[in-house]
């Protein structure tokens, strides 16, 4: 897929909580120590944190490397597992706290952890149509995990945001994109529900695995190209072994998945998975490489996309902090604290 | 009696069938054996399955699988004994031929376990442990031979790497099975490392739960040269039970039921175990491996991990165990398994094992529900 106007990212902005919860206190809490763990650690939110307060300054670093005046966006729209209302959209509260309002279009999304590449899909045709000049796309979470549940383990919180713009204003410009989607049960929650349910293996070969390489070898045919044509590929992260092995199953090698796999030190942050990832690799990124980025997100599908980095990213990577700033800047917390942040003892 | 023959195999792999229910394993297994014997119908189908009401929402297996599998209107019945269902459908399927009232029988072993999250289907297994006194204090059977194979290490003085040759038999064998769930071997330290289950059941002690289903077509021996160019006789069938919960074994660590039943197997085949040239024996730990090859008289009472550490397990050893890579490597679908026992051991005497092939014409398989409260024993002649 591919708008009649030539599109791509001109800004982009990350954002990751400081606190970090080690598995080893998870697996100490739940298995006295002997269980495996899927990731390093994960990050945390703080008490006053949540995915408005989150995506406001992530937004907020895509506009100081966009350089657009948040007037000029036309649509801001928030992806997330974890708005923190069922009816009252996350995306107005941003919108009005980057100076973005009145004169925009709003709207939350919803589309488990592809939700933030859902709005950026939807960003590019809105741009695209040149019905906007900008837009931005938000994926961000502050995910729950079940406590003793295997989720736990990663269910984390961050994500980044993209100002989608014309390719002549752009950092990296769009290639074509492609969404996979079919109706797999893989992962959910009712609204009375406060934590997921998810199906175990089910997760794996059925749903993350068969969305994403159906994503991208689509994409890839489409655009004629082979994974030896990119420099760096990002996945949707749940956990370590996921990214690595979509990676060797597509024929991906270990240096190009390396700058964008995130989740070993943060941990799973649904929407802003790759979305994070992608902006490690943009922090770094080289004017002519070529960009993968493939999300997934539970329910199921994938949305692939292929960018080309321009001249301008040498000028605007440092025009706000690096995702890898974000990810160093850590106060590791034990399992108390991280249960007391996350709300999960309660007083009645 | 009449002598019972089989005319027909079929099997489905084993493993996570994520895109086939139930009914469509069933299906492709019983074609494939009908396919395999050359016939379209049958007088009778005995269908061995554990779980399929927990975790499918499905009873009444007889009727629906011979009304999914195209044989409308015949004699249908499931039949069930823990882990051992497949062989005791097997069994019946037996004595329905041997008795004279049924002339073509088709046996069909069927289990759906990853259908369910892990938790749900290892509680559904732990139904054939006894239900008032095992698992309502919630035991499962993973725990219930630990307890067993934490026992025999103190008795036998033993140590759990004692037990690695069974796990490392079973999955080289299982590289050359194609119908195998794990088709990768293993070392010494991965199963040393491996993490624990249900200490001192090790990742690597304990056979996999999974789906699949197998098949075969059983006719009087008498007529079994005219339909199939290889069939395999049965020259035994037996049957024995124990009490159900572990404590109430008379010695828990010899299983007096596989031993009565594989007993009866040798009396009625009139052999020892010195003429038996290969057993696919319940791996379904590999504590259950060692105590199999103690109650069927190939090693002594505590020494039948010294006789996997001897070689004498694997396929140039003396008693070939897990031709197939067994419930280890092949994967236990717990009702199918037996069935799956019976057709990997046809397919030895019949000389379509492949790379795995062993030479001898005597075969022996045996299938247990729980931690031994069933056993069921066949022997099988080229």
């Amino acid at each position: 897929m591919k708008p009649a106007r030539d599109v791509g990212i001109v800004g982009y902005g990350a954002y990751v909580p400081r606190y970090r919860l080690p598995a080893t206190e998870v697996s100490r809490v739940w298995m006295e120590g002997k269980a495996g763990l899927p990731v390093e650690e994960k990050s945390v939110p703080g008490l006053d944190e949540d995915t408005a307060t989150m995506a406001i300054e992530a937004a907020r670093n895509a506009l100081a490397r966009g350089g657009i005046a948040p007037r000029d966006l036309r649509a801001v729209w928030v992806g997330s597992e974890s708005h923190p209302y069922a009816v009252k959209p996350t995306s107005t509260i941003v919108a009005e706290a980057i100076g973005a309002t009145p004169r925009v279009s709003a709207g939350d999304w919803e589309f488990a952890c592809k939700a933030g590449t859902e709005a950026l899909q939807a960003a590019f045709g809105l741009v695209g149509s040149h019905m906007a000049d900008y837009a931005l796309a938000i994926g961000m979470d502050t995910a729950q995990g079940r406590p003793g549940d295997a989720l736990e383990y990663t269910a984390a919180a961050g994500g980044a945001a993209y100002i989608v713009g014309p390719r002549e204003n752009s950092l990296a410009y769009l290639e074509g994109s492609y969404s996979y989607v079919t109706d797999t049960p893989d992962f959910f929650r009712r609204p009375y529900q406060h934590y997921p349910e998810h199906g175990g293996r089910f997760t794996g070969e059925p749903a993350y695995f068969k969305h994403t390489t159906g994503s991208v070898h689509a994409l890839l045919e489409e655009l004629g190209l082979q994974p030896s044509d990119f420099a760096a590929a990002v996945f949707h992260q749940p956990n370590a072994k996921f990214p690595q092995r979509a990676a060797q199953l597509l024929g991906f090698d270990k240096d190009q998945i390396k700058l964008g796999l995130l989740s070993p030190k943060v941990g799973n942050v649904y929407a802003g998975s790759c979305l994070l990832g992608l902006s490690a690799v943009l922090d770094e990124a080289k004017p002519g490489d070529r960009i993968l980025l493939a999300s997934f997100g539970s329910g199921a599908g994938s949305d692939a996309f292929s960018f080309v980095v321009t001249d301008r990213v040498t000028e605007r990577q440092a025009l706000a902090p690096k995702t890898m700033a974000y990810i160093a800047r850590r106060k590791p917390v034990d399992y108390a604290l991280y249960a007391r942040y996350r709300k999960k003892l309660q007083m009645h | 009696m009449r002598e019972v023959s089989i005319v027909g195999i079929g099997q489905t792999k084993a493993g996570e069938h994520w895109e086939r229910s139930m009914r469509d394993l069933a299906v492709d297994a019983i074609s494939a054996a009908l396919k395999d014997a050359g016939l379209e119908s049958a007088d009778a189908l005995y269908v061995g399955n554990m779980l399929s009401g927990e975790l499918t929402a499905q009873q009444h297996l007889g009727a629906l699988v011979a009304d999914w599998a195209g044989l409308e209107g015949i004699e249908a019945v499931r039949v069930e004994g823990a882990d051992a269902s497949g062989a005791l459908a097997v069994r019946q399927g037996y004595l329905g031929v041997a008795s004279g009232l049924q002339d073509i029988v088709v046996v069909c072993g069927v289990e759906k376990t990853t259908d369910a999250d892990a938790e749900t289907a290892l509680a559904a297994w732990s139904s054939a442990l006894d239900a008032e006194y095992e698992s309502f204090h919630g035991v499962t059977v993973s725990a219930m031979h630990g307890l067993l194979m934490r026992r025999y290490m103190h008795e036998f003085e033993v140590s759990r790497e004692d037990f690695a040759p069974f796990a490392l038999n079973a999955h080289k064998n299982g590289v050359n099975n194609p119908n195998a769930m794990f088709r990768s071997a293993i070392t010494a330290e991965a199963f040393v490392k491996g993490g624990m289950l249900a200490d001192p059941i090790g990742m690597f002690d304990a056979a996999p739960l999974c789906d699949g289903a197998a098949a075969v077509v059983l006719c009087p021996s008498d007529r079994a040269g005219r339909i199939a160019s290889k069939p395999v006789r049965v020259r035994a069938s037996g049957v024995a039970t124990d009490r159900l919960a572990l404590h109430s074994r008379r010695d828990p660590l010899f299983l007096q039921a596989a031993y009565a039943s594989a007993l009866k197997a040798y009396q009625q085949a009139g052999v020892g175990p010195s003429d038996i040239k290969l057993f696919e024996l319940h791996d379904s730990f590999t504590v259950m491996a060692a105590l199999s090859l103690e109650a069927c008289g190939f090693a002594e009472r505590g020494k039948g991990t010294r006789l996997a550490q001897e070689g004498a397990i694997t396929l140039q050893g003396r008693i070939p165990i897990s031709t197939m890579g067994g419930l280890k490597a092949r994967g236990h679908a717990v009702g199918a398994t037996g069935v799956y026992q019976i057709v990997e051991l046809a397919l030895q005497l019949r000389g379509e094992a492949g790379a795995n092939q062993v030479s001898g014409s005597l075969g022996m398989a045996q299938n247990i529900g729980g931690s031994g409260a069933t056993a069921v024993t066949h022997i099988l002649e080229a």
